[in-house]
């Protein structure tokens, strides 16, 4: 339990970032759903036109909101220069914002709309010019209901900017996915907490302000203004305050995405840097295209990347040429098309494979996929929702003329289960996986070279490869990392009892290959 | 005829809404000191033809000149704050106390009224001085309406505008607050306009008694003439109404002491 408190104490800086991106994003919806609502208050069409695309942007996902905003950014660099940010602070703050307008829009236009006839005539009757009628009539009595939808747009925005991991962004959200990911549920849970406590915090000092207008209790508004000013002061020191004491030093960012491998490849990484005398940052839970836009463009400086990964999705290539050969193409594509490098491969790979219990195996004399093919009819294969769909199944299928009885979908943890109780006796795994070696089970092999490789290699961004330092520090990573000690590595974040934390299974990793 | 200018004059002034001749062509003369009721049936113009004054409605033709001055070549805001309106809905402003409705026009004009000044005007329509710190909401309905007279007073207009001002107000509050207008306007020396539909309150408040028909001025009387039986049948109409009523109230006492 004390553990736990620990973990909830130190996402300090998360809630400081998590703070400042949630105020700036409700600032900045406050700022343009305000005068659009004037606006809308006098023209019927603005009205329609301004709630229709609030309500629109409404039902677009937060995530793919948030995702959004990578591709729209990358294309105003046209217009803004290279200078612009594509990953982090900028797009979560423009994503939250536009998902804040909604129901600060809707309660201001319908303030507006319901005002009493009355009132507004002696508004007019008594000789106010229209700026006096806003500022002195409308404003004040719309205030309340403005005051409902800023509090409804901050319990949304707290809560959706948890998000804002995948593009970067520091936030609560960190602990959320890398405790998801690792199935470190007390980390979720104390990033879970953490958000949660603050949106009801927001709430509660929000209601007060309400309140405050409502009856016209200025004690009551502005105390209620004052705390929350103090909480983002606050939250504004615990984030540059550093900065300010000249703490500031060349900043590494490294990106990982949203599995274990990368979580601890990023922290080997980044504690050699350290040890280099690097600052490093962490920019955890990234989209996979994101990941390679990222380092291509600089908004990150290293990334772990798999060369099947590139090869399908970046490149758009669909045949198989080889192992080397596509590491080849893949160094040469990078070094003609961007100023990012590759630096070199780890040693492992972390493709799709078929694999079986050890013991089942033997007993069907199966050793490699050709083997496979010949007993499949009696057997069923287990794979994850996505495996059935993507090419290395067809590939692998066609190759060695797979036909299994049965064909079963489980979510990836539930699919080692399934090996073990007999409900499937093959399933598509990942070649590094830790469970691989903790469940004893046989990865097939695959002569014909069916399945694409998916070698492990560094990517750096413009700026890092550049720097001779920063190459020499992390050269001598390359080649050292056999798939035995990855699946190592990743069982000690992923296994139930005794798991590590991302940095302490690097320190081990570092310690196994002699670094 | 006097010579002194009038104080409100309408000048062949019309305004239509859509097929409906809201007000047609009136033109009429309104001496300084005259308590002028507007009287009709609803949809007879009344309320048209006195919001064109303040420019609330904007005619579609003709003029309206108060004080000599044509309205329309006056800043519309230095306009209505020199006059005195009372609105059919009371129209306080609920989120300011009943001293900064008070002040509201003056504040406007950018001064501030003296604490001491608001007291004398809630003295004015008979309220505590005291009631100033209150909100609008804590007030009765004819308390509120008292308020809306002294902010209308605030300016210290030479014109009083009123809509329907009683028409929200129960009897008894209704006949008090007509008698506190009628006073102010004699110790004030205001010239009035009180758009009403009730007969009777038309002729025992005011001097001279307008009855608006189709957009149009069908009678203008001084109320014993419309007594007496002038003023043509849409005015006799009207005023059938509380004489009728009167007569057999009078019955009925009558019946009850033989």
């Amino acid at each position: 339990m004390s553990d736990f408190w620990t973990l909830l104490l130190g996402l300090g800086d998360e809630l400081a970032a998590h703070v400042l991106l949630s105020a700036a994003a409700i600032g900045l919806g406050i700022a343009i759903a305000l005068p659009l609502a004037v606006w809308a208050g006098r023209s019927e069409t603005v009205a329609r036109v301004a709630l229709g695309f609030a309500s629109l942007v409404q039902t677009i996902p937060a995530l793919a909101l948030l995702a959004l905003f990578f591709p729209i950014l990358l294309s105003l660099r046209a217009v803004f220069g290279e200078g612009l940010p594509t990953l982090g602070f900028l797009p979560a703050l423009l994503a939250l914002a536009l998902y804040a307008l909604l129901p600060i829009l809707r309660n201001a236009v319908t303030a507006q709309a319901n005002l009493d006839p009355g009132v507004i005539e002696a508004a007019d009757g008594v000789g106010m010019s229209a700026w006096q009628k806003l500022r002195l009539v409308e404003a004040p009595l719309a205030a309340p209901f403005v005051m409902a939808g800023i509090r409804t747009a901050a319990v949304w925005t707290i809560g959706a900017a948890t998000l804002s991991t995948t593009i970067g962004q520091q936030s609560l959200g960190d602990p959320i996915f890398a405790g998801l990911q690792t199935q470190n549920w007390a980390l979720v849970l104390a990033g879970c907490l953490a958000s949660a406590g603050l949106a009801l915090s927001a709430d509660l000092l929000l209601g007060l302000i309400e309140r405050g207008f409502a009856r016209r209790r200025r004690a009551l508004w502005l105390g209620g203004m004052v705390t929350v000013l103090l909480g983002i002061a606050a939250a504004l020191a615990a984030q540059f305050a550093p900065a300010l004491r000249g703490e500031a030093r060349d900043t590494v960012v490294i990106g990982a995405k949203s599995f274990s491998e990368q979580y601890v490849l990023a922290r080997l990484i980044g504690q050699r840097l350290e040890r280099a005398g690097y600052a490093v940052e962490y920019r955890d839970g990234l989209g996979s295209a994101v990941v390679h836009s990222a380092v291509t463009t600089g908004a990150i400086d290293v990334a772990i990347d798999y060369t099947g990964t590139l090869w399908t999705n970046q490149m758009g290539r669909e045949d198989n040429p080889g192992r080397e050969a596509m590491y080849e193409a893949i160094v040469a594509w990078k070094r003609d098309t961007s100023e990012a490098r590759v630096l070199g491969r780890l040693g492992f790979e972390n493709a799709y494979a078929f694999a079986m219990r050890e013991d089942r195996a033997r007993e069907l004399g199966v050793r490699t996929l050709a083997d496979l093919a010949r007993v499949a009819p009696r057997l069923t294969v287990g794979g994850d929702p996505e495996f059935f769909e993507r090419p290395e199944w067809v590939a692998a299928r066609e190759a060695y003329g797979l036909d299994f009885a049965r064909q079963r979908n489980f979510s990836p943890t539930f699919m080692y289960n399934a090996l073990r109780s007999g409900g499937a006796d093959v399933i598509s795994a990942y070649t590094s996986d830790g469970r691989i070696a903790a469940d004893r089970l046989v990865v097939l092999e695959d002569p014909r070279e069916a399945l694409p490789s998916y070698d492990a290699l560094i990517l750096l961004g413009p700026e890092a490869q550049a720097d001779p330092r920063l190459v020499a520090a992390l050269r001598p990573l390359l080649g050292a990392i056999d798939v035995e000690a990855m699946r190592e590595a990743n069982f000690a974040v992923d296994r139930e009892a005794n798991k590590l934390s991302p940095a302490a299974a690097a320190r081990e990793l570092a310690r196994a290959i002699g670094l | 005829m006097n010579r002194a200018p009038a104080a409100l004059e309408f000048d062949r002034v019309s305004r239509r809404y859509g097929a409906v001749r809201a007000v047609d062509e009136v033109s009429l003369t309104i001496a300084p000191g005259e308590f002028v009721a507007l009287v009709g049936a609803s949809g007879s113009g009344k309320s048209t033809l006195l919001k064109t004054v303040n420019r609330l409605v904007v005619p579609d033709s003709g003029r309206v000149l108060f004080e000599g001055e044509d309205t329309a070549s006056l800043p519309l805001t230095a306009l209505r704050r020199k006059l005195g309106y009372v609105f059919q809905g009371i129209g306080l402003f609920p989120h300011m106390t009943v001293g900064e409705n008070i002040a509201i026009g003056p504040r406007l004009a950018g001064e501030r009224l003296a604490p001491e000044r608001i007291a004398r005007l809630l003295e004015l329509v008979e309220l505590e001085p005291g009631m100033a710190a209150r909100l609008p909401e804590a007030l009765s309905g004819g308390q509120r309406q008292r308020v809306g007279v002294a902010r209308a007073l605030a300016g210290e207009p030479h014109l009083l505008l009123m809509d329907e001002p009683f028409g929200a107000l129960d009897p008894v509050t209704r006949a008090a607050l007509g008698n506190t207008v009628r006073e102010l306007h004699d110790r004030l020396a205001l010239t009035t306009v009180m758009v009403t539909h009730d007969m009777a309150e038309a002729l025992l408040l005011a001097s001279r008694v307008l009855v608006m028909d189709g957009g149009r001025i069908v009678a203008d009387e001084v109320p014993h003439a419309l007594l007496a039986g002038r003023g043509g049948p849409v005015a006799q109409e009207l005023v059938a109404v509380p004489r009728d009523q009167a007569g057999r109230l009078a019955r009925m006492t009558g019946e009850g002491t033989a």
